[in-house]
């Protein structure tokens, strides 16, 4: 599987995406945001976590415009997967690839520390490695991950089964503890926690490898 | 000329940064403070004759996510 992961000024999980992913069996290359288009036969595209632009204006605004969502942008129209983890979510919904918005926590703090998930869907190649309503955990670390969205359009996600995975004790004020969503398709995930920081054991946590391996192989199958 | 965006989250969006300057009001022995909303004013030194449409623009794509915020123009 060929995947790609855009490196925005401030981005700082690239290269712990780019491991993750090559250990999952992908090839991966490195895109430029002034890039202008994806490598030929692009599968995935994984938008990484980081500050990107330094997070200045709104977390995510700035790379929302930059020159390489455009390509990402079809990429997502034709069909692609895309991945868009803590800065590569609050990017996925400024670009309006998702909907909602990420919030300020509710309590101000950043906040760095395992959280436990439970997963609401397994209805898309990210999540079909679990059961439904797992329980797993993964690193969150971030200081906007508090998901807005007006009640009905949480109520579209919760009836078209596009909640990824919830939270199973709220740290941000998350409306219905969503940790990540799925685009009407299921082919774009934006999530807040890090499955790229629990993916081998030195991590100490494997829960997220699980999703890279069973995302490159069904992408393969399909 | 000079445009001034005020940019501020919608009614509804809770605002936790005004909820913390509430609470700090509060503390310092202000009194009757019943809410506090922060927002964000955005400068722009423009070009003469740009339009009030092209500054609508340039809220819509850029400097309001009207997801959450709502923003208005003035014109200095």
């Amino acid at each position: 599987m060929k995947a790609v992961v855009t490196v925005f000024p401030g981005s700082n999980c690239d290269r712990d995406m780019k491991v993750a992913l090559e250990r999952a069996g992908c090839s991966v290359t490195m895109v430029w945001h002034k890039d202008t288009a994806l490598p030929e036969g692009t599968d995935l595209v994984a938008v990484p976590g980081g500050f990107s632009f330094g997070d200045y204006l709104r977390c995510g605004a700035i790379a929302a415009n930059a020159p390489i969502l455009a390509p990402l942008r079809a990429h997502a129209e034709r069909g692609g997967y895309v991945l868009g983890v803590c800065n590569g979510f609050q990017v996925l919904t400024e670009a309006g690839l998702l909907p909602g918005a990420l919030l300020r926590n509710a309590g101000l703090k950043y906040i760095c520390r395992t959280v436990g998930l439970s997963i609401s869907t397994t209805n898309s190649v990210f999540t079909s490695a679990y059961e439904q309503d797992a329980r797993i955990a993964l690193p969150i670390a971030h200081h906007d991950g508090n998901y807005f969205a007006d009640e009905a359009t949480l109520d579209r996600l919760e009836g078209e089964g596009r909640v990824a995975m919830r939270y199973t004790d709220n740290p941000n004020g998350s409306a219905r503890d969503i940790a990540g969503i799925l685009s009407e398709n299921a082919r774009v995930l934006g999530m807040m926690p890090h499955p790229e920081r629990a993916a081998e054991s030195a991590h100490g946590n494997e829960d997220g490898a699980r999703l890279f391996a069973h995302l490159t192989e069904a992408v393969l199958r399909a | 000329m000079k445009a001034r965006v005020h940019v501020m989250l919608k009614d509804g969006v809770l605002d936790p940064q005004g909820e913390a300057i509430r609470h700090a009001l509060g503390a310092l022995g202000f009194s009757g403070v019943d809410g506090v909303r922060q927002g964000k004013v955005i400068e722009l030194d423009l070009s003469d004759g740009t339009s009030d449409d092209e500054i609508a623009r340039m809220c819509e794509t850029l400097l309001a996510n009207t997801v959450i915020e709502s923003y208005r123009i003035e014109r200095l």
